[in-house]
């Protein structure tokens, strides 16, 4: 095993006494499955009379089906049944509609337009693999090429070819209103204007595969009781059969989903594809069915980690400090929207990364090409603008001419310094994480940058929420009408100034909750979360009652002055629930807490 | 179609079974003789996770032609255990961490046996050059690589197969 | 669908063949190529024929058997000098199964092994007795049906044959290039060299510019400079997954200098 250290002195009082497993190896349960081979990933279940399903798909990036003749392909040896469009029961879905997010835009067999190579149009369920390989190769398919933009900011122009007939701007809309996520903390106009020099560097990340080594896959049983029984790779076994009722358009109740034992997922195992299809063929045929991708199309179709694009801008004053910084960030969502649309409203909660900086402003878009589209991989969201930030950081740190890591302790944020999206930030540690691998790498810091602390020097002024300017640049649709620039504060038009110490521009929710109890935790005492419905919210009941469950404060529930949207845009009067004064986004920052 | 007899012994059991023309030796194991224990992960050679001993000899068992193994004995980690008593390479990779989604892990443990066959004291080069047809996308190399040492070690003390 | 058919006697193997056949040597791009659906023949053949493995000597030339796998001509000592191409192909587990006369047809970026029997100006021999140069062989492959049994070539002299596999994977993975070089030297310089690269062209190809500029001259850094300018005389290298044509023309001479140049080599 590599050597680990684990530092004690840190967060020391956020624990009681030892840890008992952190820091010590545990042997996984699961290993005496996997040394012997008989861990059960979802193939390794059998069933006699197995029928095989494969895709017919696009060739192309972008094309109109002008017909499809599957006749021959249907009389071809052990081929049971030809699989359509028209056989989809609900044949358009978003994987986030399971949370009331975005817009159906995806096809699970695609009638008329394909967006991107590899696209399924067709599928054919056939005794054998190879049967069912032969009949695809006997589709014949007439194609009419359309043009194809695969470059986020093309894609922006206003006359791209339109990838995603729902999203006819080619960006995901954010909450009715914008092309793009905004983030505003203070007048980075300002900021760059009273500083000392201006740092500009621009960030592409290309797609990245989670190459599992199986392949999605999933393979449907019927049942005797009027069940469909669906083993599967899925990596949320629950998304997966919620996500397979919606497109089939059939009571949960009905389906049996057996996984839990994957073989590798890393974020791509999510998208819920292989599900529906193979319980639609089951269904269809009444027999066994199983849908495994082969590795050309784990690869081609696979959903990677989509491509991102950075440009930050960063004002920086004579000591060093940075006072200004914007983002223009694009999330490649390919052609759908998948969870690229979540990844978005992700990076910008982490803006501007683990530094305080008083003045921030951000636009990051989720843009449709004719690729792939995109999903979840390992921190999505977060890793790419990281890897951005850390690239500016050096170079701020050399156009300043500073010690990179005496550059970053200097800026870093501390306890109790307000973030841009207007909490407090606690459990800070970069300062001793950059001293720590100083010391690692024998990289000589300022004795200034040893004697800093995370816990120290934050809060006062910076506690305080800026003097906010916001703007309304960037209405959905008007990038079609004409060249917009993308940068924050860049496309003119109205401006607004909120005063210090404003916690959010106005309310939004940006997923609205679908059930009361998934508001269970909230105390009485909030009156935003006070039910429309006379309903009181019940604390889900695990575990002892709280008041023996905790010997420390318990964190308090943000009021709801306190919680900003962490989208600054005004609300809009939901069409699909009662307005809650709440974001879901906002239940997975609680727990913060005044030091 | 037309099915083919043949019969081979897979770990030390007699077997037959008739496979389909151009059928592969991993869909006849899995299917077939229902011996799950090699995995699918490419059907091209490249991944590793399907490997097998043919004769004692490493082999893909997705590009090996069924039909060809008829007369040969074929080894799977399912029979790498002598009875309930894991081998050595099994045991280290449980205790050194050498698995975790454990799809690659037959793989990696056939090719590592058909080192140790060969070779009882091998050099890490040697351990890397062996599982260098193997893809792990999981553990990383290094606890891999270490637990093949160590059971390599643990086997020459004792004196193991 | 597909049929396949055994023989045991390679030239009735050989006379079996048509247009829907496809001989089948370790199967490794066979086997992939049934897999994926994607095979342009209805019948596979093999052979058992023992002595498609065997090594012998036939006055003064080597002749290999085109069975011979990768692993067991790494293994062979008096094949000491192919112990290179041969271990750069694929893991363990691929040596076991590939073969030589497989190498032969195998389309870009495979093909490393053919690249050290261009270098060695082999000869190859047919079911039918037929015999052709490896240039002749490589350059009809796409459409050849017929079987090769053997492939003959003399050894190369002590110190005079380099083989390089240029790969972006690391331990192991397919190449962006390899290059192979037969060096006969007398008197300190070079007589007759043979430069073949693998993944410059739709198959294994002779730098036939640097063979040229390498004559008479000594193996250092001033001698083989016309031969690095001359190097992608006659290579026109691909874009692919793996590099693009621009690419693969930049490393080509750099890879062959450090080959040229390289003081010790395993043979
Ligand atoms: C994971 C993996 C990695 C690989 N890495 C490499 C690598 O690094 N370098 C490399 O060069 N190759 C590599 N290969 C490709 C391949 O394994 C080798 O080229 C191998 O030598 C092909 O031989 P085979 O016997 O397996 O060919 P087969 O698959 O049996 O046949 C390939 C072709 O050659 C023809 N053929 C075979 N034998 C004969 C014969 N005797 N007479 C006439 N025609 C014949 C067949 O009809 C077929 O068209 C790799 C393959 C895989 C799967
Ligand atoms: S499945 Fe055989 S090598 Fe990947
Ligand atoms: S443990 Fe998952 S691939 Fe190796």
């Amino acid at each position: 095993m590599t050597s680990f250290e684990f530092r004690r002195e840190f967060f020391a009082d956020e624990r009681q006494g030892q840890l008992n497993e952190i820091g010590k190896p545990t042997i996984r349960q699961d290993i005496l499955g996997h040394v012997t081979g008989r861990s059960p990933y979802y193939d390794d279940h059998l069933f006699d009379g197995l029928l095989h399903m494969r895709c017919v798909r696009s060739p192309h990036h972008h094309a109109r089906i002008v017909s499809v003749d599957f006749s021959e392909a249907a009389r071809m040896e052990g081929v049971r049944r030809v699989v359509g469009p028209d056989d989809v029961p609900k044949n358009l879905n978003t994987l986030l509609s399971l949370i009331g997010f975005g817009k159906e835009d995806e096809p699970l067999l695609t009638p008329s337009k394909v967006a991107y190579r590899g696209e399924p149009i067709l599928a054919i369920v056939a005794e054998s693999e190879r049967q069912a390989r032969a009949a695809v190769q006997a589709v014949r398919v007439e194609w009419e090429e359309l043009p194809h933009v695969l470059d986020v900011e093309e894609a922006l122009k206003p006359n791209a070819p339109v990838v995603n007939a729902t999203y006819p701007g080619n960006t995901f809309e954010y909450y009715d209103k914008y092309d793009h996520q905004k983030l505003r903390f203070g007048d980075v106009e300002q900021g760059f204007a009273k500083a000392d020099q201006i740092v500009e560097g621009s960030y592409r990340m290309s797609p990245i595969e989670q190459a599992p080594m199986e392949t999605c896959g999933a393979i449907a049983v019927p049942e005797t009781n009027d069940r469909i029984a669906c083993y599967t790779s899925t990596q949320a076994l629950f998304f997966s059969l919620a996500t397979t009722a919606k497109l089939l358009d059939m009571s949960s109740a009905r389906l049996h989903f057996v996984g839990g034992t994957v073989g590798g997922g890393f974020g791509g195992k999510v998208d819920s594809i292989v599900e529906p299809m193979s319980v639609l063929g089951a269904l269809l045929t009444g027999a066994p069915v199983k849908f495994m991708w082969d590795r050309e199309e784990e690869m081609q179709v696979g959903a990677p980690r989509g491509a991102e694009l950075w440009k930050i801008k960063d004002g920086i004053d004579s000591r060093g400090r940075i006072v200004a910084r914007s983002f223009t960030g694009y999330f490649d969502s390919g052609a759908y929207t998948r969870l690229s649309s979540y990844a978005v409203v992700k990076a910008t909660g982490h803006l501007p990364g683990p530094y305080s900086i008083p003045n921030v402003a951000s636009n990051v878009f989720c843009v449709f090409t004719n690729r792939t589209p995109a999903t979840a991989m390992r921190g999505f969201g977060i890793t790419g603008v990281d890897f951005a930030i850390e690239c500016q950081m050096d170079r701020g740190a050399r156009a300043t001419n500073m010690n990179p890591i005496d550059f970053r302790i200097l800026n870093a944020y501390r306890d109790g310094d307000m973030k841009a999206h207007r909490r407090l930030a606690k459990n800070t540690a970069l300062i001793e994480c950059c001293q720590v691998v100083a010391d690692k790498a024998r990289w000589i810091i300022g004795s200034q940058s040893r004697t800093q602390s995370s816990l120290r020097g934050g809060g006062g002024e910076k506690a305080h929420v800026p003097a906010t300017v916001i703007d309304e640049e960037g209405r959905i649709g008007d990038r079609r009408r004409s060249d917009v620039p993308t940068a924050p504060h860049s496309a003119g038009g109205r401006k607004r100034r909120l005063p210090e110490g404003s916690l959010r521009g106005e309310d939004v929710v940006a997923a609205p909750p679908q059930n009361p109890d998934m508001l269970g935790d909230a105390p009485a005492s909030d009156p935003a979360a006070s039910p429309e419905n006379g309903r009181t919210l019940a604390r889900p009941r695990f575990g002892p009652p709280a008041e023996v469950q905790v010997d420390r404060p318990r964190p308090r529930r943000p009021q709801a002055r306190e919680r900003p949207a962490i989208p600054a845009a005004p609300a809009r009067p939901s069409t699909r629930r009662p307005l809650r004064r709440r974001t879901s986004v906002s239940r997975h920052v609680s727990g913060f807490r005044r030091r | 179609m037309a099915k083919t007899p043949i019969a081979f012994s897979l770990n030390g059991m007699e077997r037959s079974m008739f496979v389909d023309p151009g059928q592969n030796l991993l869909d006849a194991l899995r299917r077939g003789v229902g011996d799950l224990s090699p995995k699918y992960g490419c059907a091209q050679g490249t991944c590793g996770t399907c490997s097998v001993l043919v004769d004692g000899k490493l082999q893909l068992a997705c590009i090996t032609l069924a039909e060809a193994v008829a007369g040969s004995s074929v080894t799977t980690t399912a029979g790498l255990a002598d009875g309930s008593e894991l081998h050595p390479l099994q045991r280290s990779f449980m205790d050194n961490f050498a698995a975790q989604c454990g799809y690659c892990t037959p793989g990696m443990l056939m090719a590592a046996k058909a080192l140790l066959d060969r070779n009882p004291s091998p050099q890490r080069q040697d351990v890397v050059e062996a599982i260098s047809g193997n893809l792990c996308r999981c553990t990383g190399y290094e606890p891999i690589i270490d637990a093949i040492l160590k059971a390599a070690a643990f086997m020459r003390t004792r004196g193991r197969p | 669908m597909i049929k396949v058919d055994t023989y045991r006697a390679v030239a009735e193997a050989e006379a079996s063949m048509d247009g829907q056949s496809r001989y089948m040597g370790g199967g490794t791009l066979v086997m992939r190529d049934l897999n994926y659906g994607s095979y342009g023949f209805e019948r596979l053949v093999r052979c058992t024929d023992p002595r498609l493995n065997s090594v012998r000597r036939d006055r003064g030339r080597i002749v290999i058997g085109a069975g011979l796998t990768m692993a067991e001509c790494a293994e062979n000592r008096d094949l000491a000098f192919l112990a290179a191409p041969a271990m750069g192909v694929g893991g363990p587990a691929v040596r076991n199964m590939a073969t030589v006369g497989g190498n032969l047809f195998a389309p870009p970026p495979f093909g490393d092994f053919a690249t050290a029997m261009l270098a060695l100006d082999a000869r190859v021999r047919t079911a039918g007795g037929e015999e052709l140069g490896i240039e002749a062989l490589l350059a009809s492959r796409r459409t050849f049906r017929r079987i090769v049994t053997e492939i003959e070539f003399l050894p190369p002299p002590r110190g005079g044959f380099r083989f390089r596999k240029v790969s972006r994977v690391k331990p192991k993975g397919v190449s962006v290039l390899s290059i192979c070089a037969l060096l006969p030297q007398s008197g300190g310089r070079i007589r007759g060299a043979r430069i073949a690269f693998n993944g410059m062209g739709a198959t294994p190809l002779r730098a036939t510019g640097s063979e040229a500029a390498l004559e008479g001259r000594p193996l250092d850094r001033n001698g083989i400079a016309p031969a690095l300018d001359a190097a992608l005389q006659g290579l026109s290298p691909a874009d692919d997954e793996l590099a693009t044509s621009w690419y693969r023309r930049t490393v080509a001479p750099v890879y062959l200098r450090r080959m040229l140049l390289e003081r010790s080599h395993a043979y």
